[in-house]
């Protein structure tokens, strides 16, 4: 995916104007993090299992190679062929390959930010492919031309009138106002979609190294759908999705749904062991599995930034930022949004060439409160901020006010003399302090000395 | 209340606080004074650096960090009417010298002996001995790094409660974050504005004519949003309510002259 995060701060300021946006996104981040606090008030052993999740992905992205590899040899006993694709290009190599030498003229697709990611929609349309996605968010923001705004409602940004207007223009349908109305015109529309495509491509949200099982979660069926009826089915996972096995699964199990959308479980949880046996009606007649690096083995180097790779991809954090609940997901520039998304994007694309994204946050640590595997989202964010002036990607302008001020912070008299002119230099200096707030005449150094010493 | 409770406490005043709130800093002094404490004040302090930090500018966060633990080391117990900064020192200053043993260990074991005023009140005393009054209907502003970053949530609403003639009223999330974090209100001011205002909507429906909190930078952006507004509604720090002093209608001498005999 194509990347703007240079222009955070404009984009940022653009969607602060856009009232219809604003609306969308405040209300539904409101209600998704409301729906996660009542689904957790339920779940007593909530906080426990946060905690063993955590210590699982700590443990499996330590072992990571070891599991991969384990992985890889359980899918392959099960007949379906392993491809590590060290980035992006190559993944969308493959599948362009696969399509091609199988004769597929249509692919259809199941969420997966992954492949939002490696821009694979692009890659495939350019390589003469027709490309559906048949999540409802995913296929609004498709018809829309827009990049995913949330990691798990992609659409969250658009207003209901929005997407029956949509639906008007791009396929061709009445005017509907009702909700349900407008989700079978596009059932009806995607429906033989899946007849026609000969290809299907999903994400996943774990790989079992014991069982060479990917385990898909989601709502609507339309991901199961993709990955059972066309007769290949591709599965593009992130190195990071790796975990032991089926107990360890148990655990995120009950985590990642209430984390996500409140629920107790998704409504489609469907665990794939390699494709269609010979005997069964169901599955697809060949799986292929992408093991998908792009920078993730580098970022595990990282010690510093290294848990960020224990996300779910839940979308929690989202949901309670301040930053994201006013600005939405685009601002951001980049596929990942939110806190996990100012802690990831600098690390994919380069710290400096992502700045403003860890800058972005008051660091009120809603985020990390929410968070299933307990990443230390604001600590992250630290890092990275230390790292920018470390690369000296600050003005030099603003490198030597800080210096001056830490100047003048270590000398008492300096500090004191500081205090005095801010008092009197405000009302000269628009800005230094909001409307309307005075500064007492005497400040606590004084009136310390003044009236409270002994 | 738990543990025994010291005889002199050393106050960190940090520099918001100073130049922005001082007499709320002095309702403390008093209220300490009164409550039985040697209040002690070391003049040679300044910011914690919390605002460099904050920006990753760990070098001078540093410097001013190694300043503050010598001037505080010798403190029996170190009170700050600030969540921010008192998180400052006791979670982010030991991180700070991760790598150097001998400051680290400083560093933990002044974290282990400052309190935020409401924890310190709750700690040490019995909250129905502060006696204090307060006329009007107030709202409670949870910051984050209080509420979240030291865990604070119960204690001021337990002094609250014990303070005559306040109707104290819930926002519908007192937690969310009021927008300002530091530097990043001049960063990013359209969105902390645009973050600050939600926060006003919530003080604005409870009806209350008053807004508390306990960290000065948050006072701070608040009242500055809701002069922007021209709302009535005026920010009070904690420790000025529980102080005692002004009851918010100027009775700000009373109990002055208590305090001298």
């Amino acid at each position: 995916m194509k990347s703007k995060t240079e222009q955070f701060k404009k984009e940022a300021r653009r969607a602060l104007t856009s009232g219809n946006m604003q609306l969308a996104i405040s209300r539904a981040s409101k209600r998704f993090s409301q729906l996660r606090r009542q689904a957790f008030a339920h779940l007593p052993e909530g906080e426990d299992l946060r905690t063993r999740a955590q210590a699982i992905k700590a443990e499996a992205v330590e072992r990571q190679e070891e599991y991969l590899e384990q992985f890889a040899a359980a899918a392959e006993k099960l007949g379906a062929r392993v491809h590590r694709s060290p980035d992006g290009a190559d993944a969308c190599r493959y599948i362009e390959d696969l399509a091609r030498t199988s004769g597929v003229r249509m692919v259809v697709k199941g969420k997966s930010m992954t492949t939002e990611e490696i821009g694979l929609n692009g890659a495939l349309e350019q390589a003469g492919f027709q490309v559906w996605e048949t999540d409802l968010g995913e296929f609004i923001i498709q018809l829309a031309g827009e990049p995913p705004s949330h990691i798990i409602a992609p659409a969250l940004h658009k207003t209901q009138q929005e997407i029956a207007d949509l639906f008007v223009e791009k396929l061709g349908v009445p005017l509907y106002e009702d909700p349900q109305k407008l989700t079978m015109v596009a059932r009806e529309f995607l429906r033989e979609k899946y007849f026609q495509a000969g290809l299907g491509i999903s994400g996943a949200n774990f790989a079992l190294a014991e069982t060479g099982t990917i385990v898909i979660l989601e709502n609507e069926g339309n991901a199961r759908f993709s990955t059972t009826f066309p007769r290949i089915h591709v599965a593009v996972v992130g190195l990071e999705k790796v975990i032991p096995g089926l107990s360890e699964l148990r655990v995120f199990l009950k985590l990642l749904a209430r984390s996500a959308t409140g629920q107790k479980m998704s409504t489609y949880v469907s665990l794939i062991s390699g494709p269609g046996r010979k005997n069964e009606v169901d599955g697809p007649e060949e799986l292929h599995i992408i093991l998908l690096d792009n920078g993730r083995a580098r970022f595990r180097q990282d010690a510093e930034l290294r848990t960020s790779l224990y996300c779910l991809r839940c979308g929690a954090c989202l949901n309670v930022c301040p930053v994201y609940q006013r600005i939405g997901g685009h601002a951001y520039g980049w596929v990942y949004s939110g806190p996990i998304g100012s802690a990831m994007t600098p690390q994919f694309l380069g710290t400096l060439r992502a700045k403003d994204l860890p800058l972005a946050s008051t660091l009120c640590g809603a985020c990390a409160e929410v968070c299933p595997v307990r990443i230390p989202l604001p600590d992250l964010l630290l890092t990275l901020r230390r790292r920018i002036v470390e690369a000296k990607g600050h003005s030099g302008w603003e490198r030597s006010l800080i210096k001056g001020w830490a100047a003048c912070q270590s000398s008492p008299g300096c500090y004191r003399i500081a205090l005095e002119l801010a008092r009197l230099g405000k009302d000269f200096v628009p800005g230094l302090l909001p409307p309307g707030i005075e500064l007492p005449d005497k400040n606590f150094h004084r009136l310390w000395q003044d009236e409270y010493q002994d | 209340m738990s543990g025994n409770p010291p005889t002199t406490v050393t106050l960190f005043i940090p520099c918001l606080m100073d130049g922005l709130f001082p007499s709320a800093a002095g309702d403390l002094v008093y209220l300490l004074r009164r409550l039985g404490f040697r209040v002690e004040y070391p003049p040679d302090q300044t910011c914690c650096g919390q605002p460099a930090f904050n920006q990753g500018y760990f070098e001078p966060a540093r410097k001013l960090a190694r300043r503050y633990i010598d001037i505080f080391a010798g403190a029996e117990c170190i009170v700050c009417p600030s969540g921010s900064c008192t998180a400052m020192v006791k979670k982010h200053y030991p991180a700070l010298f991760a790598q150097e043993p001998e400051t680290f260990s400083r560093a933990k074991a002044l974290g282990e002996k400052i309190f935020e005023a409401s924890q310190f009140l709750t700690a040490f005393v019995a909250p129905e001995r502060i006696k204090a009054r307060f006329t009007g209907r107030a709202t409670y502003h949870d910051s984050c790094h209080s509420s979240r970053g030291l865990g604070i949530f119960d204690e001021p609403r337990r002094l609250l409660a014990e303070v005559r003639g306040l109707e104290l009223v819930e926002m519908e999330d007192s937690r969310a974050c009021c927008g300002f974090g530091g530097l990043f209100s001049k960063r990013f001011p359209e969105v902390s504005q645009a973050i600050g205002l939600e926060k006003i909507k919530q003080i604005q429906a409870t009806g209350a004519e008053w807004v508390i909190g306990n960290d000065p930078g948050c006072l701070m952006n608040i009242q500055g949003h809701l002069n922007r507004l021209g709302l009535p509604i005026r920010v009070k720090h904690l420790v000025e309510v529980l102080g005692g002093r002004s009851d918010g209608r100027g009775k700000r001498e009373e109990g002055r002259e208590k305090e001298k005999t």
